[in-house]
């Protein structure tokens, strides 16, 4: 049994770290086999970007997703782009505000407002990658949420601890809605 | 309980090269490499070694082997545009026998190329890159894991066989981030180089043995070192004498390809049935591993060769495979460097079919597949 997820965006949106934190949920915490790899350009912010992450009880020989059961989407571009290769059952998750279904797509929807959320919550929209992340945990339990929270706090800065952690109940909290 | 880290390919290659006891790294960043010099930044002051960023990349090399005559086991990373530079320092490194580990993060194309996207390109420029002719070991993982331990075993060989080792990763593999349990992988033992530690006359290429690798002494210690890039006698002088020029290179091609068995390293999947052989190293090893995995479960017949020590080649062991097979997949993310040395084993009645990318992707399955018959 193998999951593979793409989470992808801007550069500069943290979703190359939520691919690492999910990579360390699966593995250190929930004791799965997990790789993560990158895509993106030279530059640090701006340009396409993704990260994939394939977890599996088993051994992971190709390390590029293929049939995604899970799709995240900041932007509309990598939205309509890799829809394509979204699983009839996969889940579809995007940005309220920022992205539209795409056309001809008829698949699960997870739209929630992530960035809006992370801007009026903690004015820090690069944490919308967590509130993201715990949506996906909670809706697909692809990890789960108490390994998603060892890893968001050991990954965490000091002071930032408890606004990753209310990120964390945001994301599930949308799901329950 | 175990020790389980969730680590990039970069980081696995420094923490290796800490293990094997590596405590001097010189280098000037370049993607898809860097991260091996941060990771050693970070934590070669913890345990007294030094970190050096050089001006550049050839600096960083000579620094390299300037360190190693100091007795310290040194490293340095970078990419193909690096190694470019580099190759002078190969040669000097090669001719006065230094230890030294060079890390290939392996991107795509000719000069500074892809510098984000993978490329395997870098093989032969690792087996020829300098001049004059000399054999090389270069070692080729596949996963984080083997990034740890490969990288050991690349200490092991510059200390054992005193000579430069490239560990040729390439960007997917240096990138990627996978588990590893350090609590259950199985390492080499350390071999460290041999010293002369007594008082004894010391000629820095001290040894009879047309295949013998002579002990060492650190710079500054008791005995005089005498290092020279000339063709030299045992010791270390210039020479013109065609014995002692005979000698010195029939040795440094012997101590390595006489030892060949003792270095070659690689893995087979075997299907006694199979008229297919799948040929993969590094990332592309990953793709070969499961396309027959997918294609078997359809009924194909195929077997797998991967060559983890890629120079010197092993090619005998790969000939060994080869009763019923007709044809030869090679997936490389090049115009094909591997496929050409599979070439020079084989006679027509075998199809040598390459399967190329020069676009900066990893070679998918299914284009492994349907070559299979």
């Amino acid at each position: 049994m193998s999951t593979e997820i793409r989470l992808a965006g801007e550069g500069g949106q943290g979703l190359i770290k939520a691919g690492f934190i999910l990579g360390e949920s699966a593995t250190v915490f929930d004791k799965k086999n997990a790789v993560q790899t990158s895509s993106y350009g030279v530059e640090a912010r701006g340009g396409e970007s993704s990260s994939d992450i394939i977890i599996s009880d088993g051994k992971i020989y190709f390390p590029r997703v293929r049939h995604l059961d899970i799709l995240l989407s900041f932007t509309q571009i990598t939205a309509d782009k890799y829809v394509n290769i979204l699983k009839d059952s996969g889940k579809l998750f995007i940005d309220d505000d920022f992205v539209r279904v795409p056309k001809n797509y008829d698949g699960e929807v997870f739209s929630f407002p992530y960035i809006r959320t992370a801007r009026s919550k903690f004015n820090l929209v690069i944490i919308a990658n967590i509130i993201a992340l715990s949506s996906i945990a909670y809706a697909t339990n692809v990890v789960s949420i108490e390994a998603l929270r060892k890893a968001v706090l050991k990954n965490a800065p000091e002071k930032a601890k408890d606004m990753n952690l209310e990120a964390i109940d945001i994301g599930i909290s949308f799901c329950k809605q | 309980m175990g020790n389980i880290k969730f680590l990039q390919g970069n980081e696995a290659i420094a923490l290796g090269a800490l293990k094997a006891g590596c405590d001097f790294f010189a280098g000037y960043p370049i993607t898809p490499s860097s991260e091996v010099a941060t990771t050693m930044s970070i934590e070669l002051p913890k345990i007294h070694g030094k970190f050096i960023q050089m001006e550049d990349e050839i600096a960083s090399l000579a620094a390299c082997i300037g360190a190693s005559f100091a007795g310290k086991k040194t490293m340095t990373a970078t990419s193909g545009p690096g190694i470019s530079l580099m190759t002078e320092g190969i040669g000097v490194a090669i001719m006065t026998e230094a230890p030294v580990v060079i890390i290939n993060a392996q991107r795509g194309g000719p000069s500074t190329g892809q510098a984000t996207k993978v490329g395997q390109g870098d093989v032969m420029q690792a087996r020829w890159g300098s001049h004059g002719g000399y054999p090389i070991i270069a070692i080729s993982p596949s996963t984080v894991e083997e990034c740890y331990i490969y990288t050991i075993h690349a200490f092991n060989f510059a200390e054992r066989y005193r000579i430069p080792v490239f560990v040729l990763s390439d960007e997917v593999v240096s990138h990627m981030k996978e588990n590893i349990d350090f609590t259950s992988v199985s390492l080499p033992t350390i071999i460290n180089r041999k010293r002369h530690n007594s008082n004894d006359e010391f000629l820095t290429y001290n040894t009879s043995d047309p295949r013998g690798v002579p002990p060492m002494v650190d710079f500054g210690e008791r005995h005089l070192t005498r290092v020279s890039t000339t063709t030299h006698d045992k010791r270390g002088w210039a020479t013109k004498n065609q014995n002692d020029i005979n000698f010195l290179h029939r040795r440094l091609y012997n101590k390595i390809m006489s030892n060949r068995e003792d270095i070659v390293m690689y893995e087979t999947d075997i299907d006694v049935e199979a008229k297919t052989l799948v040929v993969g190293f590094g990332c592309s090893f990953r793709s070969s591993k499961q396309a027959i995995i997918e294609a078997r479960k359809t009924g194909k017949k195929v077997s797998l060769f991967r060559p983890i020590i890629l120079w010197p080649f092993p090619d005998k062991e790969l000939k060994e495979i080869l009763r019923g097979i007709k044809r030869i997949v090679v997936p490389e993310i090049s115009w094909g460097q591997i496929s050409e040395e599979i070439k020079k084993l084989v006679n027509d009645n075998i199809e040598i079919v390459k399967v190329n990318h020069v676009d900066g992707t990893m070679i998918t399955p299914e284009e492994i597949i349907e070559k299979v018959l």
